[in-house]
């Protein structure tokens, strides 16, 4: 036998108890939905997990009354030391309900177990944690004394993290002394509905979190409603367009966390082995479908060979399948329209010249699967090398220069992530100082933390999440703190000008509902 | 039935640097090798320490382990009676199940290798042949703080006495220093007093001693350095500093094997040694390897575990996963 095969080592399932049916989560209830329901399924198979009820305009509005009410009479009384207490109890019984969280994520999402159990659950509780510990301390966040919140938050969250983005939007919304209506995406609905299980026994107070399931165009509604003081969104750069368009003129705050397509640049003085490491983890992390991938790899022309063989070595070893199997490294692309984008993509690569390459693995014959691909030869005016796959395809350049190397890497319209290699410190930081990017990783690629503030420059969007300045994105400075500095009108635009809103800023995945 | 290397001893610097392995030669060619990232390099282990194997990996894996073991013992105290205990303990292993693998080898002190030869008698040979090695710690182990004159004839009495492998101690004193050409000559020095008047010679294993070279890069020097000296393995730790094996050290360790592979096509095995006593922690190291080098390193020539306890702990899963229910120490034999 081969031991490298491993023998199967599928997580159980029976911790688990799958409902046929799930309702919307409105003022506290569970409630049937305006609109058809719809099943969601595993990618990893093609079967159906349950059927969600679908919000419908009604639904948008009975939400958004309830977490009028619930921040007029209750959250915005609360002491922030109240609030924070509120927090705490989420993270723990996200904690205490880990295991269950991590496989319902891996079945409705397809991605591997072993990611959802060791980095997306735990990311959640560190978020709520991080920000519980905010809530009493929000005359720290760089705004003045007695920050206000500024009251409904509408959030509509991708599909490629569900619920670790779930935390990043509501943690600090809730922490801040704003209430919330979110909307996850239509494809991954389930653990949002679960989190809905853990608010109720958290006692959290009626409508503060209210949870809508249901298409894009339902979000779109969501976040043009009058009664929404602030829109956050995380998804795809066309649909954050669209609703920076539509609610432009209001008075709406809005984040925007959009697409990317990440410059990892491999300098000939890099730790070698961590590198591929890096590479590895920046491109087939989530099957790549992470807004912030590494999906363009410069590499310096004069190890450009030796570092693809020993890439193409390593990827021999990644193992795709199973998502329930902790061995499993990549798991299935979340839906067939996602599966067809990545196809037409690699298609389009292979037309404009550049070569392809697949470790041998055998893709399972159901749900939905794209090998772990890298393109060589690839040049700077490839669909592939410009346009977010938002899949697991690593386009590989080459330069020569470090000056080239910066320039090929900010040559995108995207700006949410980089990577650079290489054993020399003083060049680490001065390019970094040159990437138009939100985030620049050395020697390392893909670390998340609640404490860093993580968002884009230009196409990847505008605010930041995580850290103060997360927090940021949910405040506006007191009206003492207006009427006593400087004349309202001036303030306010200053003040909106140092929040992380008004920054060039933030990214992530594509996403496919709201539209 | 020791390995017959054909190659001289320093012959594999001499391709690599040119004709004259000068200090400076070795130093421009161990300090232009790849830095090692700390942080990459423990969190790819750890991700190799999370690899899950049950049911039919898991019984290969015990079975394979035991296979790899040397089974050994270094203490002041040791005897002759101790050590036949040892060579007992190393031809049956689990003294209720016959099918229970032998190991690789017996691991002594160089005075008690008649002992162990001895001992061993019919079952002593290859371990690729299923018969049971003797390898001699050698060089004033574990410290190496002795003339070379002294660390020579600490060998050679060695592999005179039947000694099949010799693990050997680098300077570690000498490396810190930045001496690499006086370690390299030492290595080179050692691997002729490994020769038999027959022409044959015992398997040379070099231990770094990873715990005292503190760094990383240090340790990857190290393997290189002692690779191109002629080390047929190359071996962490003498067991007596902390840390001694661990999953980053000897990770990097296989790394620099098979950067060596790649380039010359030559193998060199890895030992880890001291610190790894149970099933679990072993099982990790499989997979390192398997994923690193490749499952074919996985052989007594190529990878073993320096170990005592392990063994122990190994033939308790293994009749775990026989009988269905967990025994206890008293199941298994003390050496």
């Amino acid at each position: 036998m081969s031991f490298l095969e491993y023998a199967p080592a599928p997580e159980s399932t029976s911790i688990l108890r799958l409902q046929d049916q799930y309702g919307l989560f409105i003022d506290g209830e569970f409630v049937e939905g305006g609109g058809t329901p719809f099943d969601t399924i595993a990618p990893s198979t093609g079967k159906k997990l349950a059927t969600m009820s679908c919000a419908d305009g009604h639904d948008v509005e009975r939400a958004v009354t309830a977490a009028r009410r619930a921040y007029d009479t209750t959250w915005s009384k609360l002491s922030g030391r109240d609030r924070g207490k509120y927090l705490f109890r989420i993270a723990r019984l996200v904690q205490e309900r880990g295991r269950e969280l991590a496989v319902a994520e891996s079945l409705d999402n397809g991605k591997p177990i072993k990611e959802t159990r060791d980095f997306d659950i735990p990311t959640v509780a560190a978020w709520f944690f991080y920000y519980a510990g905010w809530a009493d301390k929000l005359e720290h966040a760089g705004l003045g004394p007695n920050p206000r919140s500024l009251g409904v938050a509408a959030q509509v969250i991708p599909w490629n993290f569900p619920l670790m983005m779930l935390a990043w939007k509501i943690a600090p919304a809730l922490a801040a002394g704003n209430t919330v209506v979110l909307k996850p995406a239509s494809t991954t609905p389930l653990t949002a509905i679960l989190f809905a299980e853990i608010l109720q026994q958290a006692d959290l107070p009626r409508g503060v979190v209210n949870i809508l399931t249901g298409p894009g165009s339902m979000g779109g509604q969501l976040v043009a409603h009058p009664g929404v003081d602030k829109v956050a969104f995380t998804g795809s750069t066309g649909v954050g367009q669209t609703i920076a368009r539509s609610i432009a003129g209001q008075r709406k705050r809005l984040t925007l966390e959009l697409g990317g397509k990440g410059a990892n640049l491999v300098f000939d003085d890099a730790p070698i082995d961590q590198a591929i490491e890096g590479v590895v983890n920046g491109i087939f992390f989530n099957q790549g479908q992470v807004c912030c991938a590494g999906s363009r790899l410069l590499v310096q022309e004069s190890i450009h060979d030796e570092f693809v063989d020993r890439l193409k070595a390593r990827m021999q070893t990644l193992r795709v399948g199973d998502p329930l199997d902790k061995n499993t490294d990549v798991g299935a692309i979340n839906s067939a329209a996602q599966l067809a984008t990545i196809a037409e993509l690699a298609d389009a690569g292979e037309a404009e010249g550049a070569e392809k390459w697949s470790p041998d693995c055998v893709l399972p014959s159901e749900g939905f699967w794209y090998a772990p691909t890298i393109f060589t030869n690839v040049q700077t005016s490839h669909r592939i090398a410009r346009e977010e796959v938002f899949g697991p395809v690593l386009s590989i350049l080459t330069f020569r220069t470090p000056a080239e190397a910066i320039a090929k890497a900010n040559n995108t319209p995207y700006g949410l992530s980089a990577g650079i290699w290489s054993d020399k410190g003083s060049r680490v930081l001065a390019l970094a100082d040159q990437l138009r990017a939100g985030v620049v990783w050395a020697n390392t690629f893909n670390k998340f933390d609640p404490t860093s503030p993580f968002g884009g420059y230009k196409e990847s969007g505008y605010g930041r999440e995580g850290g103060r300045q997360g927090i940021g994105a949910y405040l506006q400075a007191s009206e003492a703190q207006q009427s006593t500095s400087t004349p309202r009108g001036a303030s306010r635009r200053s003040i909106t000008a140092a929040t992380p809103a008004a920054l060039p800023a933030k990214t992530s995945s594509r996403k496919k509902a709201a539209k | 039935m020791s390995i017959v290397r054909a190659m001289a001893p320093a012959q594999r610097a001499v391709d690599m640097l040119g004709p004259d392995v000068s200090e400076s030669a070795l130093r421009g060619f161990l300090e232009g090798l790849p830095g090692v990232d700390a942080v990459g390099l423990e969190q790819r282990a750890a991700g190799l320490g999370t690899r899950s194997i049950k049911t039919t990996s898991k019984r290969w894996a015990l079975d394979r382990i035991i296979e790899l073991i040397d089974l050994t013992t270094l203490e002041g105290s040791d005897t002759p009676g101790k050590v036949r205990s040892l060579a007992s303990k190393a031809v049956t292993t689990d003294a209720s199940d016959a099918s229970a693998p032998r190991v690789a080898a017996v691991c002594v002190y160089g005075d008690m290798v008649g002992a162990a030869v001895e001992a061993l008698g019919a079952a002593h040979g290859d371990p690729d042949d299923g018969k049971i090695a003797v390898a001699a710690v050698a060089t004033a182990f574990p410290s190496g703080r002795a003339s070379r004159a002294v660390k020579l004839a600490d060998t050679a009495e060695a592999v005179a006495a039947g000694a099949d492998e010799i693990d050997m101690v680098i300077d570690r004193g000498a490396f810190l220093a930045g001496r690499y050409g006086h370690v390299f000559e030492e290595i080179v020095a050692v691997k002729q007093a490994c020769r038999r008047p027959d022409g044959s010679a015992a398997s040379l294993k070099v231990i770094l001693e990873t715990g005292e070279l503190t760094t990383y890069d240090n340790v990857r020097r190290a393997s290189w350095l002692s690779i191109l000296a002629g080390g047929d393995f190359i071996k962490t730790s003498t067991g007596k500093v902390s840390p001694a094996a661990t999953l980053p050290v000897t990770l990097l360790m296989l790394e620099a094997v098979r950067d060596w592979h790649r380039i010359t096509g030559e193998r060199i095995g890895v030992k880890p040694a001291g610190g790894i006593r149970t099933s679990k922690d072993a099982i990790k190291y499989l997979v390192t390897v398997a994923e690193t080098v490749g499952e074919d390193w996985l052989q007594p020539h190529l990878f073993r575990f320096g170990a005592s306890s392990l063994l122990n702990d190994v033939l308790l899963q293994r009749q775990k996963l026989t009988t269905g229910s967990y025994s206890g120490p008293d199941y298994v034999t003390i050496d």
